[in-house]
């Protein structure tokens, strides 16, 4: 068991499998978003309320869904380098983290435009929309300090250490936010979602929170690729792939 | 020399009060910005009673965190840091000694002087024990917070403005439940609930705080 | 079960067309970035390494002549 363990954490070995993999997920990725975006944006019934605006919820959801759980993934991905000394792990860290920032970059930009029809304002001081902003400033602060060390392990440690206080804090933070909100909630509106959703509206946002999950794979892979080829430059395997490629 | 909690705790208290001008500085910090508001806001005191508890909680949370930049970096320049860690005592009982000895110097003294800068604020009189009660604790979650981050920035140079984005997340919790203990109060409502809740965070942020900045301590010195 | 009457109608969204297609565009473009980058250092990776594999050679034919 511990070799399938080690062969899983050598770079080489998840670059090649990768490969193979990669093309099929991102078939698989960009089939399951057409089909929701399809979907969501023309076949779907509109919203008795809301109207059309409602159509962001297929972006808005999947994204905060992702957005939060690439955290969790960068987080444990951190703890398995620190704790296994994993360099693969490390790199798995270090690429999700500016994927899960930018999720969460869409999922406010995406909540705040859907604001705008809904409550009249762009921006919006609610338990949901407050706590992704939280979010935001966690993985910016894992990426300033992935950037701010000059030594790569350190680096990799510092900010496996910081994912992790995150990941213990983000339930916190959370409860905290929602009951502040609670308190100072104004009025009726509870938040950016439909209250109730018929399943003519619910299924293609299953299916557009597949394709984001199958998205991230695809996202998150690439950049680890990328990131295994930078660190591991100097060994032959990498060599005589690039040799292997003129372009 | 012997090295345990108490020494270590005597230690920082005594360099804290040699350098005596900046134990002063989050203090001055805390009554400077409480001078700043009435001036940018409004003078009115009703309007200000509205927002006071709000306010007070903000500007200790900023007092707080302009202070713990400098928890580790001065054993850090002078190698103290490093003899600390190679000491047969756990890292967590020397890093659990210099917290405390911060929070005595900032913390403590912030949250006795919340009540004379309340009343700047035109704090309603309900607000005032509550104010204190939420900062005595909310302070000591701050500090113990704030290590975390000043731990793992100490060895960088401009570590200030990065450990301010670290740190801010994490403080928000304690800031919650301390602005809205001050906020109940005055409005008339039980404060059991969330400082309940502050006591909570305290007791967690005692248990896993110092684990966490060990850790960061031997990141930043080994790499 | 299209629900739109024209595709004029689509466009406008019953008078919401700016915020959905700006939510949509957006994100459009954001999540092709995710991909487009990565694909395009590596690109940058591999000239890098070539160029440096070739300086590599030429160096070692010049000390061998």
């Amino acid at each position: 068991m511990w070799q399938w363990f080690h062969r899983l954490g050598s770079p080489r070995w998840f670059y090649q499998a990768s490969g193979k993999w990669l093309p099929w997920l991102s078939i698989l990725a960009a089939i399951l978003l057409c089909v929701g975006v399809v979907w969501g944006l023309g076949f779907a019934p509109q919203d008795a309320k809301q109207g059309n605006s409602f159509r962001i919820i297929y972006i808005h959801v999947p994204a905060s869904f992702l957005a939060l759980a690439g955290y969790y993934v960068m987080a444990i991905a951190g703890a398995v380098g620190l704790i296994w000394k994993m360099k693969l792990s490390d790199m798995v860290m270090k690429s999700a983290a500016p994927i899960g920032a930018v999720l969460t970059f869409v999922a406010l930009v995406t909540g705040a435009i859907w604001g705008k029809p809904t409550w009249g304002t762009y921006w919006i001081w609610d338990a949901r929309i407050t706590s992704m902003l939280v979010l935001l400033f966690l993985y910016l602060g894992v990426i300033a300090l992935q950037y701010s060390y000059t030594s790569q392990d350190a680096a990799s440690k510092a900010s496996a250490v910081l994912s992790l206080v995150g990941m213990v804090n983000i339930p916190i933070i959370y409860k905290s936010v929602d009951w502040w909100y609670t308190l100072h909630q104004p009025a009726t509106i509870k938040f950016t979602e439909a209250p109730s959703m018929h399943p003519d509206m619910f299924r293609p946002l299953l299916v557009m929170i597949l394709g984001f999950y199958c998205f991230y794979a695809v996202a998150l892979i690439l950049n680890t690729r990328v990131e295994i080829l930078h660190r591991e430059r100097r060994t032959r395997w990498v060599q005589d792939l690039v040799a292997g490629k003129p372009s | 020399m012997e090295l345990g909690f108490a020494a270590i705790l005597r230690r920082d208290l005594l360099l804290a009060f040699r350098h005596r001008g900046e134990i002063a500085n989050p203090v001055l910090f805390f009554f400077m910005v409480v001078t700043l508001i009435p001036l940018g806001l409004t003078p009115e005191a009703s309007r200000l009673a509205e927002i006071a508890p709000g306010i007070l909680w903000v500007m200790a949370l900023l007092a707080s965190l302009l202070s713990v930049e400098g928890m580790f970096q001065g054993d850090y320049r002078d190698g103290t840091l490093e003899q600390m860690m190679i000491l047969p005592q756990p890292l967590y009982v020397m890093v659990l000694a210099k917290i405390l000895a911060h929070w005595l110097v900032t913390g403590l003294p912030l949250t006795l002087l919340a009540p004379v800068l309340g009343m700047m604020l035109s704090l309603p009189e309900a607000g005032y024990l509550p104010l204190v009660l939420s900062l005595l604790m909310g302070t000591a979650v701050l500090s113990l917070v704030g290590a975390i981050g000043a731990a793992l920035t100490v060895a960088l140079r401009k570590g200030g403005l990065l450990l301010s984005l670290i740190v801010m997340p994490l403080y928000m919790p304690a800031l919650i439940f301390g602005a809205s203990t001050v906020q109940r109060a005055v409005d008339g409502f039980p404060v059991e609930g969330p400082l309940a809740i502050l006591g909570a965070l305290l007791a967690f942020s005692l248990l896993v705080s110092p684990f966490a900045t060990a850790g960061a301590l031997r990141v930043s010195m080994h790499g | 079960m299209f629900q739109f009457e024209s595709i004029n109608d689509f466009i406008q969204m019953g008078g919401h067309g700016y915020y959905v297609w700006s939510a949509y565009l957006i994100s459009l473009s954001v999540l092709i970035w995710l991909v487009a980058s990565p694909l395009q250092r590596k690109r940058k990776f591999v000239q890098e390494m070539i160029r440096q594999q070739r300086r590599e050679m030429a160096r070692q034919e010049t000390s061998n002549t």
